[in-house]
């Protein structure tokens, strides 16, 4: 079977400076791909070329289909969506607002949106207390929550999180990943980009290792997590 | 002065304000959508009056060469556009939206040419002939640099609207035209006389803005502008298309534009570049709502309506200088109420 996301020798250069060289990665339907790296070794951009925020080269494959000239609306209709490092939520708009929006591209589905709305309401309660407040009065990890509610509303067949724990409390990056590992049960594909490593390893199914713009290990997360290298750069050493 | 005639003042006053309501809060809500300052705004409104009174005279409305022109460049650069990026499949949606649409009022216009129509029907198709030429500018001159800063936008603006003049003047020649009044009624209230014309101009200018918050605040289409407006690239992410959304927004504006141009078309004699000043005075009450409050926005308007008003007393041949002058103190006003700029910033994130 081919997989959900095919990308083969991806490069995405901002001027002369190539931030990402060369990245070939598989998602499968229902799977979490963690993809951990340093600062700068071009993670973001990844992600932002895999959604059409920036242009690359190479090949992305979604469903089969070439996704060369397709816009990010056109990602996001069809079930592809990116929680960015920013969040990108609508400050001056409610927590309800907010998530209303989220389902835009599914805005003739109307008990599908109600269902789904509930279903983010049942897993975000604080969100729910919240639903009239301005989405820029709530806290870092609200925040999160709702950006990741928000692409929960678009009904996704592969969500993108980029950096999902950065400047939460550690209580939350728990949470977080609780979130995450319900997610992959409901069927939707995951693909994790964290600096968190240990946290990204022991949920993800697999992880690929980026540096400086190319990836450098991949394997089993599992395995990752016992892998020397791996241990001595991202797990601070004691395993 | 009397109490007599600072009521008539008032009145007439007030009137003016109306106009500038609506092209104000159109001003505001293009800008918020776009970040555009789209100068040519009064332009909308002016030409508006000037269809309907070519309409009114029998004469096919230079508008509709003007909107030919526009609507095959639009078009032309759209295709251009999709071919390059080998996007054909969507070729003929752009040949609906950008020639097919945009030509529909204009075939309206030259099939009814030489018959006399009732004035509604008159003033509907010259509402419908203007509607498609902001959102053809906006495809020509703005979607191009949509990632621009504000001033470059602003000075792309301002060049717009000397080009549209320009062709105005070769579309509907340099003659002045007023057009047949909507209704001549005079009204006697506590003392001071009200035209029906005028009662119209701040009914109307009340309904429109009206149906503007109810828009914005209760549908989804407003709740998309909204959002387009606080935060581009969130807009995207939810799969909200930013240009369809511009357009939007230019369509709205242009519907109060042109809405207030058939209110002024009866009481002021109109000439292919009036609507610039009509268009600046509605811009100082828009920056009077700082650009993004729509109530303070519409107060600002009718302050600037009655302030010319009174100016127009004291000297005829200062009172644009007065009015502008007052930019001044609301500018100072402005940055001492919102000093810091970083925080508009932060809000986004």
């Amino acid at each position: 079977m081919s997989a959900l996301l095919e990308v083969d020798d991806l490069r995405i250069s901002y001027g002369k400076v190539e931030a990402v060289r060369g990245v070939s990665l598989r998602v499968h339907d229902g799977e979490i791909i963690s993809i951990i790296g340093p600062n700068g070794a071009g993670k973001t951009s990844l992600l932002a070329g895999l959604m059409g925020l920036v242009p690359a080269t190479g090949s992305i494959r979604y469903q089969g289909r070439d996704l060369a000239g397709s816009e990010i609306e056109d990602r996001v209709e069809n079930g592809l969506c990116l929680v960015p490092e920013r969040r990108e939520l609508f400050g001056d708009l409610t927590v309800a607002e907010n998530l209303r929006l989220g389902s835009y591209v599914r805005r003739t589905d109307i008990s599908g949106t109600r269902q789904r709305l509930d279903g983010v309401y049942a897993r975000f309660p604080r969100l729910a207390e919240r639903r009239t407040q301005r989405a820029s009065t709530l806290s870092g990890g609200e925040r999160q929550m709702l950006a990741l509610g928000r692409a929960l509303m678009a009904k996704p067949r592969l969500l993108m999180l980029d950096e999902p724990s950065l400047g939460l409390a550690p209580l939350i990056v728990r949470d977080i990943f609780h979130i995450i590992k319900a997610l992959k049960e409901t069927g939707v594909a995951i693909l994790l980009v964290e600096q968190n490593a240990r946290a990204a390893l022991q949920t993800a199914d697999s992880a690929h290792v980026i540096e400086t713009g190319g990836v450098t290990l991949s394997g089993k997360a599992a395995d990752l997590l016992h892998d020397p290298r791996v241990v001595a750069t991202y797990l601070g050493g004691a395993a | 002065m009397d109490s007599q005639i600072a009521l008539l003042l008032t009145i007439d006053g007030v009137a003016n304000g109306a106009i500038y309501v609506l092209i104000a809060l159109g001003t505001v809500l293009i800008f918020s959508v776009t970040r555009v300052i789209f100068v040519p705004f009064g332009d909308i409104a002016a030409f508006t009056a000037l269809t309907l009174a070519s309409l009114q005279i029998g004469k096919l409305p230079g508008t509709v060469f003007l909107v030919g022109l526009l609507a095959g460049t639009a078009f032309l650069m759209e295709a251009v556009t999709l071919l390059r990026q080998k996007r054909i499949s969507q070729l003929p949606r752009a040949f609906l939206n950008y020639l097919v649409l945009p030509a529909l009022p204009t075939a309206l216009a030259i099939a009814s040419a030489g018959f006399k129509l009732p004035l509604a029907a008159e003033m509907t198709l010259a509402l419908l002939l203007v509607l498609p030429l902001a959102p053809l500018i906006d495809r020509i001159a703005f979607r191009p640099l949509a990632d621009a800063s504000v001033l470059m936008l602003l000075i792309v603006a301002v060049a717009v609207h000397f080009a549209i003049s320009g062709l105005a003047l070769l579309f509907f020649g340099p003659e002045g035209y007023r057009t047949e009044p909507i209704s001549r009624a005079v009204f006697e209230i506590g003392g001071a006389t009200i035209t029906a014309q005028v009662l119209l101009m701040v009914c109307a200018a009340i309904a429109f803005s009206g149906l503007l918050f109810l828009t914005f605040g209760h549908t989804l289409a407003g709740l998309t502008l909204r959002a387009t407006a606080v935060n581009r690239v969130g807009a995207r992410l939810v799969g909200i298309r930013p240009t369809r959304m511009s357009t939007v927004a230019y369509l709205l504006a242009s519907v109060l534009a042109g809405v207030s141009g058939l209110l002024i078309g009866p009481v002021a004699t109109l000439y292919y570049d009036s609507g610039f000043l009509i268009g600046l005075k509605a811009f100082v009450g828009a920056i009077i709502g700082g650009l993004v409050s729509y109530p303070l926005t519409a107060v600002g308007a009718v302050a600037v309506g009655i302030l010319e008003s009174f100016a127009s007393f004291f000297s005829s041949t200062l009172k644009e200088s007065i009015v502008f002058f007052f930019l001044i103190p609301v500018l100072i006003w402005r940055s001492l109420a919102s000093p810091v700029h970083e925080e508009e910033d932060e809000e986004i994130v």
